[in-house]
């Protein structure tokens, strides 16, 4: 365990070492991006909006009292959608897609020797095939939470609306009400932070694998896994760092 | 030239190369055979720096691969091309690309000049007009010639291949043999190929290491490899069916 974490920070000082030219990566970005950004747009939104039509019609299903107003229907599916389901709920799915593929495609790279092909043609493989995807995945990730967080308040306002759980106007008057900017902010920092988390250790995981086909599903397996693990241990210290008293 | 002194490779505490030392020499195949498992390929990574060895050296033309710093290492490495395997062609790519990758990531030449040295490399291993195809849409020889290709667009001085018959018809296998041995010769370039096809030692075997146990057991050519009078190399050699018979008629080699 101890021997591997090492071993994952010594991987990291090697995306810095003997690089290649600028232009290089930013072609290769622009190719990463698109994958995982494109990619994975249309199940983000899915998972979204569903994740906001249920929380919706989950908190009017517990709003019991007559005395706590409808709009309150919609300030507890904001914060729900902007603190925790955006960023991280979207984080686990996105680990599940982007991450197995990056433990999968570097795998299968590393059983098929294209990654020697690299080393012996004086590239730092880790650096040229890495690197683009860490930055790729923090320069994409945030938007995927963005574009998350306006479909699950856009479900949430759907089913709300055309259930009869929440008029229209009490659900955009709860949107609004009493809105703390910084939960924003909050949300973007994890999504960088969770970025950085699932493409760095899927591409660990993938980097490293051994054997034959078999172990890169292994690979992508422990990708997926580890990648969860960290993104919910750094959920709850960046938590307990920017909001806890 | 390249110069391996005493190098010892083990994993695990299992000792795969035990104190192997040898010289390539320059323009020809130097060959470096022996059964499965007595450790070609890992002599052969130890040689290209994919393997750090435990124990030895490696001197190209003179400089130390691993007593050299990180830029000595880089510009060695620059010089050479390696045939794999697999091909490990990039899937992404197509031939194209492929064998435009070196001169796209180490070279400024232009977008003109790149296609001028591609189609010659192609045009040099016997292939046109697959340009644009992927790796997954040509045959296991194409796949070699592409990786010739690749290995030689630089214009390296050392050219390595491991296992390039494998997979490969006997015919195919020929041509690939052939190849090799016309690009060493033409590029000057020091050649090291790891093989266990008799063919292969046949044909283009001008100088020939026998690996047995991770110990260099016989060095010598084509031409008296039959009559090493090396047991363990006589059962290589022989035992191949075709060569046994060839013996029992007394053919001379």
């Amino acid at each position: 365990m101890i021997t591997e974490i090492g071993k994952y920070f010594i991987f990291l000082r090697n995306l810095f070492v003997n690089r290649e030219s600028f232009g290089t990566y930013y072609k290769l970005v622009l190719e990463e991006s698109v994958s995982i950004g494109l990619g994975s747009l249309f199940l983000v939104a899915l998972v979204a909006t569903f994740m906001g039509a249920v929380t919706t019609v989950q908190t009017a299903f517990n709003m019991v009292s007559p005395l706590i107003p409808n709009f309150v229907i919609s300030q507890v599916v904001r914060e729900m959608t902007i603190l925790e389901l955006a960023p991280t709920i979207i984080a686990v799915i996105y680990a599940g897609k982007v991450g197995s593929s990056m433990a999968g495609g570097l795998g299968t790279m590393r059983i098929t020797e294209q990654i020697d092909a690299l080393e012996v043609m004086g590239i730092n493989s880790v650096s040229y095939l890495v690197l683009p995807k860490i930055i790729a995945s923090i320069l994409m990730y945030p938007l995927l939470v963005i574009i998350a967080g306006v479909c699950a308040l856009a479900g949430g306002y759907l089913v709300g609306t055309v259930t009869e759980i929440i008029t229209p106007n009490d659900y955009v008057y709860g949107i609004r009400y009493a809105f703390n900017p910084f939960t924003v902010t909050f949300a973007l920092i994890k999504s960088v932070v969770f970025a950085f988390l699932v493409a760095s250790i899927s591409s660990f995981q993938g980097y490293y694998t051994q054997g034959g086909a078999l172990e890169v599903g292994v690979s992508s397996t422990k990708a997926v896994t580890n990648s969860v693990i960290a993104v919910l241990l750094s959920d709850y210290f960046l938590a307990q760092l920017l909001l806890g008293k | 030239m390249i110069e391996i002194e005493n190098i010892s490779k083990s994993f695990n505490g299992k000792m795969i190369l035990d104190g192997i030392s040898g010289n390539f020499e320059k323009g020809k195949p130097n060959l470096i055979i022996g059964a499965s498992g007595t450790g070609k390929s890992v002599l052969l990574k130890c040689i290209v720096g994919l393997l750090k060895p435990d124990t030895g050296s490696v001197l190209y033309d003179g400089r130390d691969f691993y007593e050299g710093d990180r830029n000595l290492k880089i510009e060695i490495r620059r010089e050479m091309g390696m045939l794999f395997q697999g091909s490990a062609l990039f899937d992404s790519k197509n031939v194209e690309q492929n064998v435009m990758f070196p001169l796209d990531t180490l070279t400024k030449m232009s977008k003109e000049e790149k296609l001028d040295r591609v189609n010659f490399c192609l045009k040099r291993v016997g292939l046109e007009n697959v340009n644009l195809k992927m790796p997954s849409e040509i045959s296991g020889g194409m796949k070699k010639r592409v990786g010739i290709a690749r290995a030689i667009v630089n214009n390296p001085q050392y050219l390595f291949c491991d296992e390039p018959n494998s997979g490969l018809d006997p015919q195919t296998s020929v041509l690939i043999d052939e190849l090799i041995q016309d690009l060493s010769e033409d590029l000057d370039m020091t050649t090291i190929v790891v093989t266990h096809d008799m063919n292969s030692m046949m044909g283009i075997g001008e100088k020939i290491m026998f690996l047995y146990q991770g110990h260099k057991v016989w060095e010598g050519t084509k031409h008296d490899i039959t009559r090493s009078g090396v047991r363990e190399l006589d059962n290589f050699v022989f035992a191949n069916k075709v060569m046994q018979s060839m013996r029992s008629a007394g053919t001379n080699f």
